[in-house]
């Protein structure tokens, strides 16, 4: 147990890089699908709503499989953790656009009208009124779409990235105490997890009503 | 090298019989897990605590990790301690034991959500406690949360990918085959994903028909 921890450490540390990296891609994803599904054009629209019914209609680990074995045969040659965080970021993406979305919708109409009647500009309005209430009803939501992220980043086991599941799995093989590597694998996943959650309970308070 | 759909067609029976692999082990993970679910959230809610624990530290560490690590665990791990099950079985287990967790959390707060006079009412026509549980609370419960329950089937389908890794030949495995044989992953993949997407679509349809018709018979 005390000979692997060390690698377990190391996988973990892969693990919270896929983590960061791919939840930031999906945040930029999530508010750009967004703003698509919600804007004015039609065709932008009708795009935001095909990438989200698309992502989420499809296994992730077959989205993670077409980006790093279909990649090469469509000119695009990553590397398995590139590929990983790339195709990860695309599908909590998806996720995130519709938490976004409605956490737009969900704040009140009559805010608009009122910001929109005082002579504010469509933009002004997002900015100002719409946006920051938005943003403190998707803080939650986000951090639920997160905690999914953290765990969906196990997937990319499948290519051969060394994070803690594959980890986890090579020692299972190799040591016959398949529960001692499922627990240590375990524990550090819940640790992440748990400092996660402590980071957006954190946010929420911060832009929680004074 | 580019790209050929042209090679996927031949592959169209291997596709299908995958096809059918995945809605047969989403079908039995989903009755496991719903089932699973209502034993869960009534040992979570009624039970004394000396079960309820150990029940309680399975949830919390099942809904704490990922689905691949306890599919791993499930499969090589058991084989190590002498049961070897077969893949389709591990599968299953695996899938519907995460998804018990899952809906157990749902179906307590859909328990809790039933009025206590309807236990109380129950009790006083005489009904043991089992009973008042198995015909008034349970399914009142189960009918008012059946919406998110259903969320969680569809994500059970998708995530039935995920037993490809141990080797049962669901439909992401079958492409993986005809990819072995071919050299052509992007068209296989991107075929593999039509198909979940369609059989996602009646998924989907059949569950906006089971919620109707309870909230006809509401």
């Amino acid at each position: 147990m005390i000979r692997v921890f060390p690698f377990f450490l190391k996988a973990a540390w892969v693990t919270i890089q896929l983590s960061v990296l791919s939840c930031l891609l999906g945040l930029a994803c999530g508010a750009l699908g967004a703003a698509a599904r919600l804007s004015r054009s039609s065709a932008l629209r009708l795009a935001g709503a095909t990438y989200v019914s698309v992502i989420r209609g499809t296994p992730a680990l077959i989205q993670v499989f077409i980006l790093y074995f279909g990649g090469p045969q469509v000119g695009i040659q990553l590397e398995a953790f590139e590929a990983g965080v790339l195709a990860l970021g695309f599908n909590i993406g998806a996720y995130m656009t519709e938490t976004m979305r409605g956490a737009i919708i969900a704040v009140d109409r009559g805010q608009t009208e009122a910001a929109r009647t005082l002579g504010l500009s469509r933009f002004e309005t997002f900015r100002s009124v719409t946006l920051p209430q938005a943003l403190r009803l998707m803080v939650r939501p986000l951090g639920v779409n997160i905690n999914a992220l953290i765990k969906g980043t196990a997937l990319v086991a499948a290519i051969s990235v060394v994070e803690l599941t594959y980890t986890a799995q090579r020692y299972i093989g190799s040591t016959y105490k398949p529960f001692e590597m499922f627990f240590l694998a375990g524990a550090i996943y819940m640790a992440i997890i748990y400092v996660t959650g402590l980071g957006v309970n954190w946010l929420d308070r911060r832009v929680a009503l004074k | 090298m580019g790209l050929d759909f042209s090679v996927v067609p031949p592959f169209a029976a291997a596709l299908l019989t995958g096809a059918l692999w995945t809605i047969a082990i989403t079908a039995s993970a989903a009755v496991l897990s719903f089932f699973g679910g209502i034993l869960f959230a009534v040992i979570a809610l009624y039970a004394p605590l000396f079960i309820k624990l150990p029940f309680r530290l399975f949830a919390w560490l099942f809904m704490g990790t990922p689905l691949l690590l306890q599919l791993f665990l499930i499969y090589f791990g058991l084989i190590q301690i002498g049961i070897d099950l077969p893949a389709f079985v591990a599968g299953v287990i695996g899938l519907g034991l995460h998804y018990t967790v899952y809906n157990s959390d749902i179906i307590q707060s859909g328990i809790r959500a039933v009025d206590t006079g309807q236990y109380e009412a129950a009790r006083t026509l005489g009904l043991s406690r089992i009973q008042a549980l198995r015909k008034i609370i349970v399914p009142q419960a189960v009918r008012s949360v059946i919406p998110p329950i259903g969320n969680n089937m569809i994500a059970l389908l998708k995530d039935s990918a995920l037993v490809s890794v141990i080797g049962v030949a669901e439909l992401t495995l079958s492409s993986q085959m005809a990819i072995s044989r071919t050299f052509r992953p992007f068209e296989f993949y991107v075929a593999a994903a039509a198909c979940y997407y369609v059989i996602n679509l009646g998924l989907e349809a059949g569950l906006r028909r089971i919620e109707r018709r309870i909230q006809i018979a509401r």
